[in-house]
């Protein structure tokens, strides 16, 4: 099947193409042609004049629930959500039950992928057994599998031995080492940001300090054993001083930010409000700040979801009894195009970077590019559509997400996977 | 005048003009103790019901007497004795609760923000924050502020010394939140390990060391010191504690000669407060007990809606 993606503004940063009216030809899956191309009538055409187009978008940190907690979230509809937010291919954090640990969930998750067959799922298998921090998991089995990264999110790796070993086995593979960063111990049980509000609220509170410790920590193991760390939903000024200072030296060291944590903020939670509850906590207008500063110098690589689906039931309580986390598909890049764009702080191209070209490099996929020869996973966004977030039209089995009812422009519309059209709103 | 929220949730629920309303009713209401007909029938007919999912003896005491004194009927409902060990949730042994239909829903409760959860589901009652976890204890820190109304002539310029483990204490953000808003000056003591990291008012003043907390104050309010607290490194002994954040009579010294004590009780003597201190002339601990029933019966009266009868 061949399709000629029509008349677009193509923005594509690995071809050097910005903002150019461009056409692109897809045959069998892969780019076949970019240019000013004349339409052949046996071809599916899609007129795409004045909507932007670019290389399909990566949320490098996804929770899809399955298996173990399908009344949250399951691969169908978190792959629904995936594709109606934009998004070609995820990857799923392995702390599902029982844990992505060994080859068979890691197949699982793929069979399950390849019956849906929307966005590419990418699976992330953990560090250690049942990520219980002691014994590192079979690494090398789930890459074979299909792995593309390991980490032990949500239950972060404490021993830093055990955490040097695996950045140093996963140099055999090449694969990132992703840390979600807490020193549990500092955090000591906190459900909220230590700060002015903490003190307000009157809530366990949890310091900056304890993501920071870790950051570190992670930089140093990773200069030492020349692995790759990936920091995950980076999320304090101070972290990122520390992610910049270890980049400079050469360290392999990458990080990503979610929307929530460059636009929220901790005195959002107002009285007790669990849509604003996650972890990393929301922090202060510092942090917002150095977030945005970290996005426009290139401090951040890129922009993950943490897609977080809980049931309303999960939500509906006290604060300190609440779930942690937000979901984040199906408005991530009309919040990024918000934020980030219509503010002009960075360019489509960087947002490219942000999304695509740069996650693609750190988990060694061959995708973020439009150029002949690639996957065809097209992402195409129309600038001058406004849409109203709603969490009743959301795709996602869940419907804790704070930015509900917030007005955003910068609207995905169309998503193609493979040279296949599976989500279509022109 | 009918106050401005439904509910009391926060100190900052209340303007400074209503709580000088609410003290001027709470102040009339005592007068009545010592006549011999304390009961009146204000609010009867009605139900106020104390929903404690904590363990309290003198706050639901008081609340029950302050409900009984105007002809409420007080109903005590407690977690020990509740379905809430049968795993009820939260929200549902509310609505149970709220099903009954009571005019007033008293709420104790060991998480923070519980009673603004409970409020979303209680659209026929009014709630009355009765101490929820680390975060306000409303009623207390305005039966404080009668009691300092009782010895102290104005609010403004006032020097209150807040002594103990202020980042755990609900006592001390209402009072802080409270007192500010009457204008008196508060200085915050305790070790760095119980002091919150920052105040959203940076007008207070806090210090590690008793005694530029004490020097020249005009109340010392001591609060309670939960021991446990040794075992989370944030203090190494209550011995260690005493000697260096006890109020014992010679440090009582470096406050003005007219200061009073106060201590939100349970006391902890020899942990936070000398026996002599506790004891002594200048303590008004068992006034603010004493104010306690005062105040809550005026708030009860208020947030049922009685103004005019209050006022006539």
């Amino acid at each position: 099947m061949t399709l000629l993606l029509k008349g677009g503004t193509v923005v594509d940063p690995s071809q050097d193409i910005d903002q150019e009216k461009q056409d692109i030809l897809i045959e069998d899956g892969v780019v076949a042609d970019v240019g000013i191309i004349d339409p052949n009538s046996e071809w599916e055409i899609l007129d795409l004049t004045g909507l932007v187009v670019v290389p399909g978008f990566i949320d490098m940190h996804v929770h899809f629930r399955e298996p173990g907690r399908e009344d949250r979230e399951t691969v169908e509809t978190g792959s629904r959500a995936a594709v109606a937010g934009g998004f070609t291919s995820v990857m799923c954090m392995p702390n599902t039950t029982p844990v992505n640990d060994n080859e068979s969930v890691t197949r699982f998750l793929l069979s399950k992928a390849q019956e849906v067959d929307l966005a590419n799922i990418h699976p992330c298998g953990a560090i250690t057994k049942g990520s219980l921090g002691k014994e590192l998991a079979e690494i090398g089995e789930m890459v074979s599998a299909g792995a593309v990264a390991i980490s032990d999110d949500g239950n972060p790796v404490e021993n830093n031995q055990v955490m040097r070993r695996a950045l140093e086995y996963s140099r055999i593979f090449g694969i990132p080492v992703v840390d979600h960063c807490e020193d549990r111990a500092l955090a000591a049980g906190g459900c909220i940001h230590e700060g002015v509000v903490s003190t307000r609220l009157g809530l366990p509170a949890m310091s900056r300090t304890a993501e920071e410790m870790d950051v570190v920590r992670d930089t140093i193991l990773a200069r030492v054993t020349g692995g790759h760390a990936h920091i995950a939903h980076v999320s304090t000024e101070e972290s990122l001083e520390w992610i910049r200072i270890a980049k400079d030296k050469g360290v392999q060291v990458t990080c990503e930010v979610t929307p929530h944590h460059f636009i929220l903020k901790d005195e959002d939670i107002g009285n007790y409000n669990t849509l604003y509850k996650m972890n990393p906590p929301l922090r202060e207008e510092r942090d917002v700040e150095a977030m945005l500063q970290g996005l426009a110098d290139g401090t951040i690589d890129c922009i993950a979801t943490d897609h977080a689906p809980h049931t309303t039931l999960e939500k509906d309580t006290t604060f300190t009894k609440a779930a942690n986390g937000i979901i984040g598909l199906e408005c991530a890049i009309p919040l990024a195009w918000n934020y980030l764009i219509s503010s002009g702080l960075i360019s489509i191209s960087r947002l490219v970077e942000l999304f695509s070209v740069n996650p693609s490099h750190i988990l060694g996929l061959d995708r973020g590019s439009l150029a002949k020869g690639k996957i065809a996973d097209v992402t195409v966004i129309d600038q001058t559509k406004k849409v109203t977030v709603d969490v009743a039209t959301f795709q996602s089995k869940s419907r804790n997400c704070p930015f509900h009812g917030r007005t955003l422009g910068g609207v995905p519309v169309l998503t193609v996977v493979g040279g296949r059209v599976v989500y279509n709103q022109i | 005048m009918a106050l401005c929220n439904k509910h009391l949730l926060s100190i900052e629920d209340l303007s400074r003009q209503e709580v000088e309303y609410i003290l001027g009713v709470a102040r009339q209401f005592r007068k009545t103790f010592d006549s011999p007909a304390k009961e009146r029938n204000a609010l009867q007919g009605r139900t106020v019901m104390n929903a404690f999912f904590e363990p309290s003896t003198r706050t639901r005491s008081s609340f029950e007497i302050a409900a009984k004194r105007l002809g409420a009927d007080a109903i005590n409902f407690s977690t020990s004795s509740s379905s809430v060990v049968k795993g009820e949730s939260l929200k549902d042994t509310a609505l149970t609760l709220l099903a009954m239909n009571p005019d007033v829903l008293v709420v104790r409760h060991s998480e923070a923000g519980a009673p603004f959860y409970l409020a979303r589901y209680c659209a026929n009652a009014v709630v009355i924050n009765a101490g929820d976890g680390a975060h306000e204890h409303p009623t207390q820190a305005l039966l404080d502020a009668m009691t300092i109304s009782d010895h102290k002539s104005s609010f403004k310029g006032l020097v209150v010394a807040i002594v103990g483990d202020i980042a755990h204490s609900r006592v001390a953000r209402s009072n802080m939140l409270l007192l500010n808003k009457l204008g008196a000056n508060i200085r915050v003591c305790s070790p760095p390990t119980l002091m919150p990291p920052r105040f959203e008012n940076s007008e207070i003043f806090s210090t590690y060391h008793l005694s530029e907390a004490l020097e020249g104050a005009d109340v010392v309010m001591m609060l309670r010191t939960q021991w446990e607290r040794q075992h989370e490194s944030l203090f190494p002994s209550t011995k260690e504690y005493f000697s260096l954040y006890g109020l014992n009579t010679s440090r009582m010294q470096l406050a003005k000669d007219d200061a009073i004590v106060m201590h939100p009780g349970p006391i902890n003597r020899g942990v936070e407060i000398d026996p002599a201190m506790a004891d002594g002339s200048c303590s008004v601990i068992l006034d603010q007990v004493r104010n306690g029933v005062a105040l809550r019966m005026a708030l009860l009266y208020l947030l049922l809606g009685y103004p005019e009868e209050g006022e006539s």
